[in-house]
């Protein structure tokens, strides 16, 4: 496990951005690298990028062009990391990052994460062949497998998923770069068309092409950047073996969020997440996996994310908000973005920019992603200085 | 120590297309139709499940040569019976050759099987016998065909059915035909390909088989007659002077003229029902015609049950569209290939043989845990290389957890997902034969190889679960 003293506390932010996340079809990769890069620029006060910033992080997974994407975008002659970790990817990018500046070896870090999915020419998933023994390789295909068992030993059904659906829908029409911007009913949640069961259309997040960008800075110089700087109080990535075939897996949580949590609590010194914590972005890329994390988070035992559920605590005015700008089902996953657009939300959250979806005052904010089969947690921990 | 055929299995594709399909008339129930190799099935698949029903119960490391014979395969270079060992899961070492490009390479193998038993070069010699052939959306040729498979194990010892006789003709005729780089069978018209073609050949070698052994047909309790087609068989059988009882049913409007694998398939129904003493006759056409005359033994009746036709036959389901059967057969390939091909690395196909091919996986000596793939350190203690490879096609498998995918290009959605259970070991892998409702967690399946994907103009070969068939188990499913 990582030493606590050498993280916590020792990074702030200092600025975010974000593109507008969709179908940017008129959109190049460095189109939205520009408009997230250059809205943190601002939010940081940073006029002169070449000479404060030191080093270049960038999280991506579709790009064809890997990591000079970023610095031709931008134009930086700075050091430049690409770093890939499936849904963790931007995370794990952020982490880096926080890396490099607690290593001091640099003050000021630029953080990218973008992806462009829809240049792909489908508009579902990829169905992915790279194995000859390989299985359709859709996400959602992987993420259901917990479906069956969970159901079956906990008594949950589609109702309590469509409630979580309902509740990223609505916040997703209250976040101002979010795609999907549309309520939804229950009745929507059960007519639409099954992907991979149980998951429907309102189960899955969008596919979207999107970008955010985050500036991190040494603690003790944040101030210099602005009057609110955000710490970071943990930041981990844990990753196992293929749950596919881990003989001891029960298919009831998905074990890299659980062993995430632990690492990240250490680090930030929590030990009641529930009643610490007073905002979360979770990984919803299906209605389940928000569900599992709610759990596997210690947000709620094991098996009782349905009455939890029920009682609105995760939503926008419930105890503890989840996905308070929609999430993964509004705003799409376009991987490498996706953790730093969380990080965005939770900055905003913390420093109270959220308007209209605001949460009451939050002293910390979480953010998660989990990935691959899934094989890979990210989850980051920030709080007011 | 009796030498001859010692175990049979056969392989008859769940999927059926009612025939009336074709024409896009409503399918009726009872009505005719035909035996078909869905998506993820061709004549290897069908040719190695009909394998492993040959081999149930027999000892796997004994067989020493596999032929293969079919019109079908995929590749014009590249061998289709060392696929098959290795499916298998064969011995190294084992003498592998494929017969092609006449319906009649089944019975020529299974002669050129017996000819190596007989010297004495070979002890084991495994016949297989498949094809799914194509014939052009809408023509008559498409409700003809069918598709399925056929196994023998030809012995030296413990034979079930002895080859008394045999007898041949050869004879150049362009009456069906498929030609370099198309797709499907064609035949000259129909009365000359039968006046000319197949009943004066079949009866020709029927007539010397009669000759060599000095019987009559009388004497044969049932005849095993390779037909183009119902009109055909009655033909021959009225010139052959056979009885109905004695005809193994051709079984046109049920399975259809299943090629290569046809006459051994009519082998393997008449194997099925045979007592001690009862006297077989085989006939093949194809460019020629050949003939075989075989006599059960004692030791028929104590061969355990095998899969053969019959056991396939009642175990369908009908396919739901003509159109699904399109996409299945790769005739409608606007709606049904995905996006880029990637083509699959060589290497990697090359790498894996044993575990995508022959399905082993490994015990690790140090804890005893099963795992599959072959990995370098142990899932469950860390320790590593120190494993043990083991077959697991063999094994039956259960359900740990499921999913049902909408997204996976297949002709009738949804594929069904399963993480699968194999004493200990998990793998990730698609379930047929089962409808989502019967899908349960838990649920006892055996391993059928199968056709999983195509990249690169190459087929893909893997396993997939199939549910433990129960003995009330002949209904749809
Ligand atoms: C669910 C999914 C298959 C839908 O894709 P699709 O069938 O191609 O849908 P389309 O893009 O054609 O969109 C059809 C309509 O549904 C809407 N829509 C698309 N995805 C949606 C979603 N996830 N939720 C709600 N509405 C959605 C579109 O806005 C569009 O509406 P419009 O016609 O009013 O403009 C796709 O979004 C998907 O694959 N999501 C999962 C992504 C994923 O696996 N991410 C990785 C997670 S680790």
């Amino acid at each position: 496990m990582a030493n606590p003293e050498n993280i916590r506390d020792k990074v702030a932010i200092v600025g975010v951005g974000a593109c507008k996340f969709g179908e940017n079809w008129d959109q190049s990769p460095s189109d939205m690298i520009v408009d997230a890069a250059y809205e943190a620029y601002a939010d940081a006060g940073i006029e002169k990028p070449q000479e404060q910033i030191d080093a270049v992080f960038t999280g991506t997974i579709y790009s064809q062009k890997g990591p000079h994407e970023c610095s031709d975008a931008l134009k930086l002659w700075k050091p430049v990391t690409l770093v890939s970790n499936y849904c963790a990817t931007g995370t794990d990018a952020f982490r880096c990052g926080v890396m490099s500046i607690v290593a001091g070896l640099y003050d000021t870090v630029l953080v990218v994460g973008y992806d462009k999915p829809k240049d792909r020419g489908v508009s579902g998933p990829s169905v992915m062949l790279d194995g000859v023994r390989d299985l359709p390789k859709t996400p959602a295909g992987w993420f259901s497998l917990c479906a069956a068992t969970y159901f079956e030993k906990y008594g949950a059904s589609r109702e309590d998923l469509a409630k979580i659906a309902i509740k990223n829908h609505h916040n997703g029409c209250l976040a101002p770069k979010s795609f999907l911007k549309r309520e939804i009913t229950v009745e929507d949640y059960f007519k639409a068309r099954i992907i991979s069961w149980p998951f429907g259309l309102y189960d899955s997040a969008a596919q979207t092409d999107g970008a955010a960008a985050a500036i991190i800075t040494r603690a003790d110089l944040a101030r210099s950047y602005r009057d609110d700087p955000v710490l970071v109080k943990a930041v981990t990535v844990q990753a196992g073996p293929n749950p596919q075939k881990d003989p001891s897996n029960d298919f009831l949580s998905w074990k890299p969020t659980a062993q995430a949590a632990k690492d990240a609590y250490h680090m930030a010194g929590i030990t009641d997440p529930r009643a610490e914590i007073g905002v979360a972005q979770v990984h919803d890329c299906f209605s389940l996996t928000e569900l599992l994390t709610y759990e596997d988070l210690g947000f709620c035992e094991k098996g009782s994310a349905k009455d939890h559920i029920a009682d609105g605590v995760f939503e926008l005015s419930g105890e503890l908000p989840v996905n308070t700008d929609g999430g993964l089902k509004t705003f799409g996953h376009p991987t490498g973005a996706t953790g730093v657009r969380m990080i965005y939300e939770n900055t905003l959250q913390l420093q109270g920019r959220a308007e209209n979806r605001q949460v009451a005052d939050p002293k910390l904010a979480l953010s998660h992603n989990i990935g691959g089969h899934p094989t890979a947690c990210g989850i980051a921990i920030l709080g007011n200085a | 120590m009796t030498l001859g055929i010692r175990s049979y299995g056969a392989y008859v594709p769940r999927t059926r297309l009612p025939l009336a399909l074709i024409g896009g008339r409503p399918a009726k129930d009872g009505g005719p139709e035909k035996a078909v190799a869905w998506n993820d099935e061709d004549a290897v698949t069908m040719a190695v499940t009909a394998g492993v029903h040959c081999l149930a119960g027999l000892d796997r490391a004994q067989v020493d040569a596999v032929y293969f014979a079919s019109t079908t395969y995929a590749f014009r270079e590249k061998q289709a019976a060392a696929l098959v060992a290795r499916a298998l899961d064969l011995p190294r070492q084992v003498r592998t050759a494929d017969f092609a490009g006449s319906l009649r390479a089944g019975t020529t193998a299974l002669r050129a099987a017996f000819d190596a038993v007989t010297a004495g070069s070979a002890r084991n010699v495994l016949v297989l016998a498949s094809d799914a052939r194509m014939a052009a959306p809408g023509s008559p040729l498409e409700a003809n065909f069918g598709d399925g498979a056929a196994a023998f194990l030809v012995s030296d010892s413990d034979a079930i059915a002895t080859l008394d006789a045999q007898h041949a003709v050869a004879d150049e005729i362009v009456d069906v035909w498929r030609s370099e780089g198309d797709p499907f069978v064609h035949s000259w018209e129909d009365r000359f390909v039968v006046q000319e073609g197949y009943t004066p050949r079949i009866t020709e070698a029927v007539e010397g088989l009669l000759a060599a052994c000095g019987r009559t047909v009388g004497d044969f309790a049932k005849l095993a007659l390779y037909a183009p087609d119902a009109r055909s068989h009655a033909t021959a059988a009225r010139q052959l002077q056979a009885s109905a009882e004695q005809l193994v049913p051709p079984l046109f409007g049920r399975l259809g003229n299943t090629g290569t694998a046809f006459a051994p398939m009519q082998l393997v129904l008449a194997l099925e029902g045979a007592l001690p003493g009862d006297r077989i006759l085989v006939a093949s056409y194809g460019d020629g015609a050949e003939a075989l005359a075989f006599q059960a033994t004692e030791a028929i009746e104590k061969l355990e049950p095998r899969r053969g036709v019959s056991w396939h036959l009642p175990r369908r389901r009908a396919a739901g569209s003509y159109d699904a059967y399109l996409k299945a057969r790769s005739l409608n390939p606007r709606e049904w290939e995905t996006g880029g091909d990637p083509g699959l690395s060589a290497t990697i196909h090359f790498r894996e043989r044993d575990d995508d091919l022959s399905l082993r996986g490994q015990q690790c000596r140090a804890c005893s845990a099963i795992q599959f793939p072959a990995q370098r350190v142990c899932e469950t203690c860390f320790a590593k290389d120190d494993f043990e490879s083991v077959r697991l096609s063999d094994r039956i498998g259960r359900l740990v957890t499921f999913t049902f995918d909408f997204f996976f290009p297949t002709p009738e959605p949804p594929t069904i997902v399963t993480v699968t259970e194999v004493d200990g070991a998990r793998i990730h892998l698609q379930l047929v034969n089962c409808k989502p409702e019967d899908t349960k967690i838990g649920l006892p399946v055996e391993f059928v190889f199968r056709r999983i994907h195509q990249s690169g103009g190459r087929p893909n070969y893997f396993w997939k679960g199939s549910p433990v068939p129960s003995v009330t188990d002949p209904q749809e499913a």
